[in-house]
């Protein structure tokens, strides 16, 4: 903190001259720590026993590659699932009818408050308490083959992704002025052409930012699915190092995929931002270049 | 309160028919009983002091608020209600909608679709509402903008146009639906003074081509010269209402005269 101020003396006579070489020094102390650190750790990493040959080599392994595809499609499908339930919450939220409304919150609740690894493992097992599922007189099936992981890690990662949605479709609607749904009203528009056609295209903007470092997150809380033998990028890992031992190899293998999959997304957010912001300005988007912007998207925020 | 059955023949001249009036937010009494008539092709123009329920009033006429006591006829039909054996039954908001084809409005800030540009604004309406085929929508709202004088931008979002381009859109915008009846909601106070002119002249044009209009302003020129009749009003009640030569050149009640003497 004290190390970003200008160092000309503070107009208070007296104290300011002592400050000065304090912060100098402590700048080059930290920066001499911090170097030191990062060293002995680089140093530490380059003398363990890791054979970074087998790191590298296993990028292009068949499994990896198709544990790679796997993430991607339940990350893909997962938010898609997410989305939408959020948007169905949200919308749900600004209901006047209570019971609507109360149910949108009891969920919201529920699934952003309980662990997302605890509602995989939850809908994993659902058949040692549904043997079967169905429609009574119509239709049934064996829980246990139905509920496969695939289907597991969906449910789990969706509908818990749609509860951390609904929020920020919420603050999106929000930040719509209400005079738009005045004037599309007054138009004769029926409150859902209102909600489908003029709110939330506009509400977009506020949602797009913050969904695309959701979509970033579920690319690595996917991982979690791990735990219900859903084969994405981990499982892949964990699967070839239970047999091979190469177990930071591997890690650092599919750290690499996850670095990669990551940053290629948060490119495709900032032109996504770019299209949604049309209309608004003259046609140039907010400030700071892409550049900054895809990097200010790599670094997202929030773990669960 | 009154309650008639279907339109009497006396009404049918109306395009509003306002009796007793009531609207209170909480504590607060904005309408105290308006009583106050339409007829078919006549501009009148709504003045009065900030806070007297201009806007309210306006906005009750298309049922964007809720009225809290008496009744409101447009067209003959009751705004928000359904009339039956003496009792009213207020509609669901899909029915409201209907109810307000009739009506357009032109709001202080525009309200124009900030994702959709001039020609799409005109357009949505009479596409999502009425279904009309996109293609003749598209024909009529380049002939609407043309008469707003904006045939040139039609291709322009709402953020590259001056607030009385904007404000012109949206009048074409509310003539898509081929209103009978236009409620105007202070629609040049949020313009600079040199952009105001452009939209009073859209205004006009209406009028004179025989549109009934309900104009909320503080442009007393235009009260003067357009209107057929001005109605002031103060506190939530009508205080008085006649020809603009009356109201305006010949104020009866003081409150009137301090009024004006601040504006004019
Ligand atoms: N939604 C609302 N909730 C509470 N009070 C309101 C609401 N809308 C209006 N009011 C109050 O009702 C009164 C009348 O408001 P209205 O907007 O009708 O006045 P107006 O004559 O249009 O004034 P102006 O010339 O400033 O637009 C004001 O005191 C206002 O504060
Ligand atoms: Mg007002």
């Amino acid at each position: 903190m004290s190390t970003t101020a200008p160092p000309t003396p503070a107009p208070a006579p007296g104290s300011a001259p002592v400050a000065i070489p304090v912060r100098h020094y402590g700048r080059w102390v930290g920066a001499v720590v911090v170097i030191a650190l990062l060293g002995a750790l680089v140093w530490a990493f380059s003398q363990g026993n890791i054979d970074y040959r087998s790191t590298l080599d296993y990028v292009t392994n068949e499994r990896i590659v198709r544990g790679m595809w796997n993430t991607l499609l339940i990350s893909v499908l997962a938010q898609l699932v997410g989305i939408l339930l959020g948007v169905v919450a949200a919308v749900m939220r600004t209901s006047a009818n209570p019971v609507t409304s109360g149910v949108a919150w009891l969920y919201i609740w529920f699934f952003r408050g309980t662990p997302v690894l605890v509602q995989l493992l939850v809908w994993y097992n659902l058949s040692l308490v549904f043997p079967t599922v169905g429609i009574p007189g119509l239709a049934t099936w064996d829980t246990n083959t139905l509920m496969t992981p695939f289907l597991a890690a969906l449910l789990g990662l969706g509908i818990n992704e749609g509860a951390y949605m609904a929020e920020i479709v919420r603050a999106g609607i929000g930040s719509v002025d209400p005079g738009q749904t005045e004037a599309a009203k007054a138009l004769g528009l029926s409150p859902g052409r209102t909600m489908r056609r003029i709110v939330l295209p506009q509400a977009m903007r506020v949602i797009i930012p913050p969904t695309g470092n959701e979509f970033i997150n579920m690319l690595k809380t996917s991982s979690l699915a791990y735990a219900v033998q859903y084969s994405e990028l981990l499982l892949s890992a964990v699967g070839i190092y239970s047999a091979n031992l190469l177990v930071i190899e591997l890690l650092f293998t599919v750290s690499i995929w996850y670095l990669v999959l990551t940053s290629v997304f948060s490119v495709g957010q900032y032109f996504l931002e770019r299209r949604f912001s049309r209309g608004y300005s003259h046609g140039r988007s907010r400030s700071g270049g892409a550049l900054g912007r895809i990097l200010t998207n790599l670094t997202p925020g929030r773990t669960r | 309160m009154t309650r008639h059955t279907e339109a009497a023949s006396a009404t049918d001249q109306l395009m509003v028919e306002a009796r007793g009036v009531r609207k209170h937010y909480g504590q607060l009494e904005v309408l105290k009983g308006i009583d106050l008539e339409v007829r078919n092709g006549e501009v009148l123009c709504l003045v009065g002091p900030s806070g007297s329920g201009k806007s309210t009033f306006l906005r009750c006429i298309n049922h964007l608020e809720r009225l809290d006591g008496g009744t409101l006829r447009v067209n003959g039909h009751l705004v928000g209600f359904r009339e039956h054996e003496g009792r009213l039954y207020e509609l669901r908001e899909k029915e409201v909608a209907a109810q307000r084809l009739d009506i357009g409005m032109v709001f202080q800030r525009f309200n124009l679709f900030p994702h959709m540009t001039a020609l799409q604004n005109v357009m949505e309406a009479p596409v999502q509402v009425h279904r009309e085929k996109p293609a003749a929508a598209r024909e009529r709202a380049m002939s609407l903008l043309e008469r707003v004088g904006l045939a040139d931008k039609s291709g322009a979002y709402p953020a590259m146009l001056s607030g009385g381009q904007q404000q012109r859109v949206a009048i074409a915008r509310a003539l898509a639906m081929r209103p009978r009846l236009m409620l105007f909601d202070e629609p040049t106070s949020a313009l600079d003074p040199e952009l105001v002119g452009e939209v009073l002249d859209v205004m006009r044009g209406l009028a004179a081509d025989g549109m009934t209009m309900v104009v909320v302003t503080h442009e007393m020129g235009f009260a003067r010269e357009v209107a057929d009749t001005v109605v002031f009003m103060d506190g939530g009640v009508v205080v008085e209402s006649g020809p603009p030569a009356d109201v305006l050149g010949n104020p009866q009640h003081a409150r009137t005269r301090s009024f004006l003497g601040k504006v004019l």
